[in-house]
């Protein structure tokens, strides 16, 4: 299908008529809505080295990313109206795409005390999160849920129960018992999901679970939908895709928050994006400074860069090339089903305004327009994050973004960040 | 032979010949003159980041043994809190022109790490939970030199399997050269998906003592009692550990083994530990023979030619 969109300042004026004035020459790319991001650590205030706004979001851009969520993992951490307003600030004055900051449920993210999520929501955090620290505590969480509920937002809690994971480096199975390094059951994960469900069901809070990586995680998200919770949840390209078998020459690139699990995990994740149980694909972008992760795995830090990859890996593996947009065909999403879990989905699930719209009349002007065909292969150091690690040094990927334009204009111009 | 970071590297071709160099180099330690020159000029360092008198001083024994020149740098704990990373460390062995880097540490795959950012051979000496394949080289060595063959062998590995790196090492070794390996102990202290090992696991030590040839005892630290893996050293003791009516249960012929340093009273009693069938001063002894021979085959092999041509210095 072929059209014309015809944008005037920062909203969409019309689609589907012929009009005067620029014309973007587009042939075979494909136009979407721009993409939305769950969870980005763009690391500023606090550690430059690894990245800061100005090239956290020029990635965003050159991923075809309109909006980002910044964790709030910075130093100190995001758990005030202050460093809210800070980042926000920044976001204006050097971002390339728009910036909505996650508050910290807890002071210091350290899982003890609430955070002033009140002061935070003035200042325009719409969810809470204490990134890849779990609030452990019940009465904590119960409290952040009960809390939250007095502007209805929403808390992201990192499903971890800390007390099975001390010390662990890596998914516990056959991979970690050969290569001797302590393993993070999945149940630590799945209990901690179950219990979150529980306590949002009672008060009636909104939930989101970040990141899944187990099937039992899936399975019990999938039955808190049915009964009605106000539950939503996300996945990573590299957890739809990469298992813990990488990890024999223990490369650091390989290690991230929840580890990488097994080809059985993999396939009910899918599972959970084809039945709609998942609602976004999240790129769970944590740059790490080479210096960091250039260690002994087990002193390296967790995490790997996604913003520029996240769209190009989940073409390649997740969508058929060959089947037309609204079927799945061999793989195992169709074009539309990825598309809208890169942006509408996660828009929805998290209360982003303004992104993952329909392109229609009066939506704004917030796309992305890629080549599905292009075949290229990940180089860590081409990347334009500050940070080079990424999980997919090397894989050969498809598809990438050519323009992004945010509210009328490019931030991305013919595979170049404006 | 490149690297020695993994039994899995290995396949019983070359396990067999490392044994058999050893077995050429053991009687240099009956010399009167304990030394011959093959490593001469060489230099090895033995970067050690975690406590070990014993394999230390068993590898310098055998660096020395071959003339090379000795460098022994240790540090405790993590190297990222003391300031310099073990990246650096290793580039400043490299510019200083090191043959051979031998390391133990406590964090699995750093001796893999290490290979990336060095072009001197690295010899792993014990890292984490991970390996430690010159333990299990000597443990061979000394099982074939009592048994007088490895093939068909019964071995029971028994205790803290889950955090030893040595149990590791000597499954997949003795795996490769054909025995039949039971794991004993209580579920706690076996690893994840001990399936996927290719070997027997059982809780019942009593069961099968009559059927074995080698009783392999792991040491069992303090801490896991802490840590809940099992209640106390007094049950510990009395379900899974080798005293002297246990050992009158096993055939004669059969032998009990332990990489040292023993708990006396836990895993093994005090007698068992003294006995006839206990080779555990054995097993330090064949620790330098075999020690020496992965250097040889490592840094010397070629130049040196036969073992049997090796003459005193």
């Amino acid at each position: 299908m072929t059209g014309n969109v015809v944008v005037e300042g920062e909203v969409i004026r019309s689609v589907g008529e012929e009009s005067a004035g620029l014309r973007i020459e587009c042939e075979g790319l494909i136009c979407t809505s721009g993409l939305v991001d769950l969870s980005s650590h763009l690391r500023q205030p606090g550690r430059e080295d690894s990245e800061i706004i100005a090239t956290g979001t020029a990635a965003a851009a050159a991923g075809g990313y309109t909006a980002v969520s910044a964790m709030p993992t910075t130093e100190p951490a995001m758990d005030h109206a202050g460093i809210v307003e800070q980042v926000l600030r920044l976001a204006r004055e050097t971002g390339r795409c728009d910036v909505f900051p996650v508050g910290a449920i807890t002071k210091g993210r350290a899982g003890h005390e609430l955070a002033e999520m009140g002061a935070m929501h003035e200042a325009g955090v719409r969810t809470f999160s204490d990134a890849h620290h779990a609030v452990v505590s019940s009465q904590v969480m119960r409290r952040a849920l009960l809390y939250a509920r007095t502007w209805d937002a929403i808390i992201a809690n990192h499903p971890e129960d800390t007390s099975l994971t001390e010390g662990a480096q890596m998914h516990e199975g056959a991979m970690s018992s050969r290569l001797g390094l302590k393993g993070s059951p999945r149940e630590a994960e799945e209990i901690i999901v179950a219990r979150d469900l529980i306590l949002a069901e009672r008060a009636g809070a909104r939930l989101h679970v970040p990141h899944l990586s187990t099937r039992r995680a899936v399975e019990l998200v999938r039955d808190a939908k049915a009964r009605g919770v106000r539950v939503t949840c996300d996945v990573t390209p590299h957890h739809l895709v990469l298992d813990d078998s990488n990890l024999v020459d223990y490369d650091t690139r390989f290690k991230v928050i929840p580890p990488l699990r097994t080809p059985d995990d993999i396939a009910a994740l899918r599972e959970g994006l084809q039945d709609g149980t998942i609602d976004a694909i999240t790129s769970d972008h944590a740059p790490h400074p080479p210096d960091d992760k250039d260690h002994e795995w087990s002193y390296a830090p967790a995490g790997t860069v996604g913003l520029e990859t996240t769209l190009s890996v989940i073409l390649a593996e997740l969508v058929d090339p060959d089947a037309c947009p609204d079927k799945r065909g061999n793989g195992t999403l169709s074009m539309a089903e990825a598309l809208a879990l890169l942006s509408s989905g996660p828009a929805k699930a998290r209360d982003i305004e303004g992104h993952g719209r329909p392109i229609t009349a009066g939506e704004p002007a917030n796309l992305l327009l890629f080549d599905p065909g292009v075949i290229w292969s990940v180089v860590g150091d081409e990347l334009r994050t500050r940070s080079r690690n990424t999980a997919f040094e090397g894989h050969e990927v498809r598809g990438r973004a050519v323009h992004t334009v945010l509210r009328g204009k490019f931030t991305l111009n013919d595979g170049k960040v404006v | 032979m490149d690297d020695l970071l993994s039994i899995e590297d290995l396949d019983a071709g070359m396990i067999t010949r490392i044994l058999d160099t050893a077995e050429g180099l053991k009687d240099i330690a009956v010399r009167p003159i304990k030394k011959v020159p093959v490593l001469r000029g060489r230099t090895v360092c033995n970067l050690f980041y975690e406590d070990s008198t014993r394999t230390r001083i068993s590898f310098e024994v055998a660096e020395k043994r071959l003339s090379a020149d000795v460098i022994n740098f240790s540090a405790k704990g993590s190297s990222v809190s003391k300031g310099e990373s073990l990246k650096d460390t290793a580039l400043t062995l490299q510019a200083m022109g090191v043959d051979a880097i031998v390391i133990r540490h406590s964090s699995s795959g750093a001796p893999r790490r290490l290979t990336e950012w060095v072009d001197a051979k690295v010899l792993n000496a014990g890292d984490g939970w991970h390996q430690h394949p010159t333990q299990a080289l000597l443990d061979l060595f000394t099982i074939r030199e009592r048994m007088g063959r490895l093939e068909g062998l019964n071995v029971a590995i028994c205790g803290d399997v889950v955090h030893s790196r040595v149990a590791r090492s000597l499954v997949q070794g003795l795996r490769i050269m054909g025995a039949e390996v039971t794991l004993v102990g209580p579920p706690t202290l076996m690893p994840a998906q001990v399936d996927s090992w290719d070997v027997t696991v059982s809780h019942d030590l009593d069961g099968m003592l009559a059927d074995l040839d080698v009783c392999y005892l792991l040491r069992v630290q303090n801490e896991r009692m802490a840590e809940q893996f099992f209640p106390s050293v007094r049950e510990y003791a009395r379900i899974w550990g080798m005293d002297i009516d246990r050992l009158e249960v096993m055939p004669e012929h059969a032998i009990v083994m332990h990489p040292g340093p023993m708990n006396r009273g836990v895993e093994i009693s005090a007698d068992v530990a003294d006995a006839e069938q206990a080779v555990i001063v054995d097993q330090v002894t064949n620790g330098v023979a075999v020690r020496m021979a992965c250097l040889y085959l490592m840094l010397g092999g070629e130049q040196a030619g036969a073992v049997s041509e090796v003459t005193p210095a």
